[in-house]
């Protein structure tokens, strides 16, 4: 069943001086209920404008984004998002950064407390409650922001490059953090990343991209079985996933280099 | 590690030991006295010219006792509070928007950039032709002079705060309104205060110009009605409680910072 469906969706930015640019061109997509959608391309080709509209904080020029079947015209707390970027609110605590959405949604102390309770737990962050952002490293705001956009129960979970800033080790188990927490949640999950490795380890199917202008170049299902852990890098289908993405993508790259 | 301990204090960007830190501070402190002392005493230069340590104390004491100090520092004081909070108040909300609203940065900005570089002891003329020599034209030009410095200042601070705070709060449920008043509001106010902390500095300067050319009170006053005398033990003592004021202030805002803002601290 179709969750998040992208018809047609072209992108132009209008800077002010120079001509326009066309940073997605027609683009089409579907995320069915539940899965672990990731898409992946060379730097620029536009997938984080790919995931602010269907976060509703960038409006296409031409084409359609549903939810549900549901036309999305504005960001809403439907569509949680965790940014590459340190996103939590310096001034909050972990617990008041993860009810941030809760509370101004007007849920009572009680239950968001419980809710908060739960997430805190699955993130690992037990007995940092009260700790605020300048006091955590990049892996453990990395994981409140998780914590945060989950709280809100959101229908489909957009993640853009949420790892991208941490180092390879934090990274991977960063990675195994979020394969469990989504084992558990069944949300569905569209993730950009620009690491073919991270990509094949969550997804259940990539979408390769162009680059600039963005279109979508070839999808991947990725069957490898689940429960999945890191180990999977270095087995023989994994890799031969990795050659194929890596020829599409390396072409790609090419052609934005120029 | 570094074999000597001047190896160790020469590195760039290092920390270095709480004691050798004080030690160094008070040295060149003691070092600057030492020489105010030697230059005086020791006759190196007129007394007219370098009044004695204990010359300006005393005339510190004389000062508190015949009234005069308590006077011209509440004058000074009153009239910089005015002219400050009155600016603070304006600038704050108009910056914040300046930096975040495009429509208000239009509106505000291209003004605000041509009045700024206009020096405020220009129109100090003008000011006494409109306002008079009274208290009104102090606050006036320390209201002028500060108020355009923070609205650039605090709009920079409000443009500073990250998209991709106020968009993250978009995607957790916040409506414009939800995002302005909690996200965007609170974002600036470790540097809204830094701001206040500065511009607070600067408008001593624009106080003391105004003081020099009107004023029958005052701490600037105080220093050119001493002048006209050649006490040069009253400059100093002028000097320094601008000086002190000034520290104080700056301590208090500090202080302020930490205890209002603890999450913005460094380290």
């Amino acid at each position: 069943m179709t969750k998040l469906k992208l018809d047609k969706v072209t992108l132009e930015f209008f800077p002010r001086t120079g001509a326009p640019v066309l940073a997605l061109d027609d683009v089409s997509l579907e995320v069915a209920e539940q899965e672990f959608a990731v898409i992946v391309g060379p730097s620029g080709c536009g997938k984080s404008s790919l995931l602010r509209l269907v976060a509703g904080l960038v409006e296409p020029t031409r084409g359609e984004i549903t939810l549900d079947g549901t036309p999305v015209t504005r960001p809403g707390k439907d569509r949680g998002m965790v940014f590459q970027s340190y996103t939590l609110f310096p001034w909050l605590n972990v617990r008041d950064n993860v009810e941030f959405g809760l509370r101004i949604g007007g849920v009572p102390a009680e239950k968001r407390k419980h809710i908060s309770d739960h997430f805190i737990k699955e993130v690992g962050l037990e007995g940092f409650e009260s700790a605020y952002p300048k006091q955590l490293s990049g892996g453990m705001m990395q994981r409140v922001a998780l914590a945060r956009a989950l709280a809100n129960d959101p229908e489909v979970l957009l993640m853009d490059e949420p790892f991208g800033a941490l180092d390879s080790q934090t990274r991977s188990l960063m990675q195994e953090l979020l394969l469990q927490i989504w084992e558990h949640s069944q949300k569905t999950v569209l993730f950009i990343t620009h690491d073919i490795d991270e990509a094949i380890l969550l997804g259940d199917r990539v979408h390769v991209m162009t680059a600039r202008p963005g279109r979508i170049k070839e999808r991947v299902e990725i069957d490898l079985k689940r429960p999945r852990h890191v180990d999977l890098l270095t087995s023989p289908e994994f890799i031969a996933l990795k050659r194929r993405i890596m020829g599409l993508i390396h072409d790609e790259a090419v052609r934005a280099m120029r | 590690m570094p074999r000597s301990s001047f190896e160790a204090y020469a590195a760039p960007k290092k920390e270095i030991p709480r004691s050798v830190y004080l030690t160094v501070s008070a040295t060149v402190a003691i070092s600057i006295l030492l020489m105010w002392c030697v230059l005086s005493y020791g006759g190196f230069v007129r007394s007219d010219f370098l009044p004695t340590p204990v010359e300006v104390l005393y005339a510190g004491l004389d000062g508190i006792q015949d009234g005069s100090l308590a006077v011209n520092t509440a004058a000074s004081v009153g009239e910089i509070m005015s002219g400050f909070i009155i600016a603070s108040i304006l600038a704050v909300p108009l910056g914040i928007l300046m930096g975040s609203f495009k429509i208000a940065e239009a509106a505000i900005e291209p003004v605000t950039n041509f009045i700024r570089y206009l020096p405020v002891s220009a129109l100090i003329p003008l000011l006494i032709l409109w306002v008079g020599i009274g208290i009104e034209e102090k606050v006036t030009v320390i209201f002028i002079g500060t108020l355009f410095q923070q609205l650039i200042l605090v709009a920079d601070v409000s443009r500073n705060v990250p998209s991709d705070l106020l968009d993250v709060s978009y995607t957790l449920g916040a409506n414009r309104r939800t995002v302005v008043t909690r996200v965007l509001i609170p974002a600036t106010l470790p540097g809204v205060v830094d701001t206040l902390r500065v511009t607070l500095g600067w408008a001593w300067t624009y106080l003391v110009i105004a003081e020099f050319v009107a004023a029958n009170k005052g701490l600037g006053y105080f220093i050119l009605n001493s002048e006209r005398g050649l006490f040069t033990d009253r400059i100093f003592l002028g000097i320094a409680v601008i000086g002190l004021l000034g520290l104080i202030t700056d301590q208090l805002f500090k202080l302020l910072r930490d205890w209002l803002l603890p999450w913005a601290t460094e380290g």
